[in-house]
């Protein structure tokens, strides 16, 4: 890509691509003001993983949006007591329920509660889950995925067996029988739903795994005497950042929608707790009526986080391969 | 240190490799010996499959669990083979390295070159961020690259074809090991940046006092840079000499048909065809009987001696030694007139 011996990152106008480019700005920067002298302490700077991790993120414009949506669904729905213009449950039967309006932005619904109000509390729940969900999810797969992956043999098999026992039960009879036995608060929806998702990572994570294993650099880990362990975390993981950010990004949009649907068959979060999806399943029967604006507003909030959040997947994926970008 | 200088830095004897396969043992090293004395480069030269890096990944433990090596490697003294891992791999990249012959492949393509030299560093010891920038730099300056400070911070991908292959000598010798051993380092890069790959190699062997395994299968690599040679054929070390006596006085058939399949650059040969040994390699499940060269040879008396008895190597000159039935009779006989005898 650059020229073999040629000190072609500090070249500031290469033509030949971004690559070169790129890997000079940082001495650039202060190449401009500076006199010769500085010029060789200006490239001496250290170009860390983090930094270039950061400017390859920046690069990808979805992505920043995003994280200004999540921050702002965040900041709104946690700080909902600080922001919400009414409490989520103050009801005004006289009111009824009525479109969009000044006075409640998203309308009310049929007893008149702030559609509004109401979404942000809900937003606690439907993004707690999504999160929590996810995180854990990724852990426990990304862990056990790398076990079988690595290890093989016996290990292999009896995780995966676990794995397509996981894949072969019908999920939503196992939530609905776990939420039935465990109660239905948020905990329990979590870790239920954890316990049914992490098989998708575990199962990205050992084919990745596997196939990384085999390749010559992890040999030559092994002959400059590193350890499994360390093979495994500094040497495999960096390779698998990718898709494993990517499932969780997914986890959380799948978190999300899956907590909805429970709550739209009524095994979810129980009702005076809220979510996005049982503010769904209390409206469903609007559908083509002049109080659709309840089915709508509680279905955008589950649609720009999880989109938001698949962007955000696809910036740090993008982030986390150095070579993205260069082709 | 117990016999003085004698001991050498690593002595291999009998070694041996087998790997099961379906179709049944699959014998990748027999019985092979060779030393490898302190500051000393030796050769190990053979066609693919012969056993040459095998032979070197199972010196350090590096093969499969399957394979059943037996045999002896001393390192210093200390027997390596099986050794436990955690015992083998504080001697890993400390004290004996691999530079492998793929370095696209042999480096991480997510961490950047200083990344992978200080991860290599800090396997075996504990430095300041400040020391290993320093250390960094001076190896990537050691081996010629330009503008070390700047490069250590590109990842693979940024590098050209003899850089990478560069960087990764630069890891290899990042814990100034004893005992390099090079599988191959210049056969994926072209003439010009094998020159200069050999040249950075011979300059790392003279600052840092190491020794060199180099693996090859290019007798003008060898010519260029071992002081001893051991040539393999079929898992087996056929000759063994210093690179001299192997040019000028080859003593077995397959050494002497490798050097006449040279070609020459300084002698006319158009409308020659160039020479070249008959038949194809064995296989290593099912190997010849006796001398495992005997079906290509020029030489052979089948089936007495070469297809029944394994030759044993026998001494021919100081410290050359030659596994033939028929080593007198090669005496005194070149790759030309090999060359010649074919044409006729």
């Amino acid at each position: 890509m650059s020229p073999r011996g040629g000190p072609a990152g500090i070249v500031p106008n290469d033509p030949r691509g971004r690559v070169v480019v790129e890997s000079s700005s940082v001495g650039n920067v202060s190449l401009l003001p500076g006199s010769g002298g500085e010029v060789a302490d200006a490239i001496a700077v250290h170009r860390s993983q983090w930094e270039l991790f950061r400017r390859r993120f920046m690069r990808h414009k979805a992505a920043l949006v995003s994280i200004g949506v999540l921050v702002f669904l965040f900041v709104v729905c946690f700080g909902a007591s600080v922001f919400a213009p009414y409490p989520p449950d103050a009801q005004d039967l006289l009111l009824g329920p009525v479109g969009p309006s000044a006075a409640h932005w998203f309308g009310t619904d049929e007893l008149g509660r702030d559609e509004l109000s109401r979404i942000m509390y809900a937003g606690q729940i439907s993004l707690k889950i999504g999160i929590a969900v996810a995180l854990l999810s990724t852990f426990v797969g990304t862990v056990l995925g790398a076990i079988a992956g690595f290890i093989g043999n016996a290990t292999d098999q009896a995780l995966m067996r676990l794995t397509d026992l996981f894949l072969i039960v019908p999920g939503i009879a196992i939530l609905a029988i776990a939420l039935k036995k465990f109660g239905h608060d948020d905990v329990t929806i979590i870790l239920v739903l954890a316990a049914l998702f992490w098989t998708y990572v575990a199962r990205v994570v050992r084919g990745q795994i596997l196939s990384l294993k085999e390749k010559e650099f992890v040999e030559a880990a092994r002959a400059s005497g590193a350890s499994n362990t360390r093979i495994i975390v500094k040497h495999l993981f960096p390779n698998i950042v990718g898709p494993v950010v990517v499932n969780a990004t997914l986890a959380v949009a799948a978190a999300i929608i899956t907590e909805s649907t429970l709550s739209f068959l009524g095994f979810g979060v129980q009702p005076p707790a809220t979510s996005w999806g049982n503010m769904l399943s209390d409206a469903e029967g609007y559908v083509g009526t002049d109080r659709a604006y309840l089915l709508y507003f509680p279905g955008l909030a589950i649609l720009l986080t999880v989109l938001a959040v698949n962007f955000l997947g696809d910036g740090l994926r993008d982030a986390f391969d150095p070579q993205s970008g260069h082709s | 240190m117990s016999e003085g200088s004698a001991e050498p830095l690593l002595e291999v004897r009998d070694l041996s490799v087998v790997f099961p396969t379906d179709e049944g043992p699959l014998q990748a090293v027999d019985n092979v010996s060779f030393r490898v004395e302190e500051h000393e480069v030796l050769g190990v030269v053979g066609e693919s499959g012969s056993g040459k890096t095998v032979t070197q990944l199972a010196i350090l433990g590096l093969l499969p669990t399957r394979a059943t090596i037996t045999g002896s490697a001393r390192f210093r003294g200390r027997e390596l083979i099986g050794l436990p891992d955690d015992e083998m791999r504080p001697i890993r990249g400390n004290e004996i390295a691999i530079i492998f012959q793929d370095a696209l492949a042999a480096l991480n393509p997510v961490h950047t070159i200083g990344d992978q030299i200080a991860e290599a560093i800090s396997v075996h010891h504990d430095t300041t961020d400040r020391e290993m920038r320093e250390r960094i730099i001076e190896l990537l300056d050691l081996v010629g690259i330009p503008n070390p400070s700047e490069r250590a911070d590109q990842y693979p991908h940024e590098y050209s074809g003899g850089m990478r292959q560069r960087a990764m000598i630069a890891m290899s010798i990042a814990n100034d090991p004893a005992l390099l051993i090079a599988d191959e380092p210049t056969t994926a890069l072209d003439v010009t940046l094998q020159a200069q790959v050999l040249e950075v190699l011979e300059r790392v062997q003279d600052r840092t006092n190491s020794s060199i395994v180099m693996i090859t299968h290019d007798l003008g690599v060898v010519a260029g840079i071992a002081e001893r040679v051991v040539v393999m054929y079929a898992g087996r070390r056929v000759e063994e000499a210093p690179v001299d006596d192997l040019f000028e006085t080859p003593s077995h058939p397959y050494s002497l048909g490798l050097l006449a399949s040279l070609p020459r650059l300084d002698q006319r040969s158009h409308g020659q065809r160039l020479y070249r040994i008959k038949g194809q390699p064995p296989s290593l499940v099912d190997r010849p009987l006796g001398c495992a060269f005997h079906p290509r040879c020029e030489f052979a008396t089948v089936p007495d001696p070469c297809a029944t008895q394994v030759p044993e190597a026998r001494e021919v000159g100081p410290g050359h030694f030659s596994a033939c039935h028929h080593t007198d009779q090669l005496v005194g006989l070149t790759p030309a007139q090999l060359r010649e005898r074919a044409a006729t």
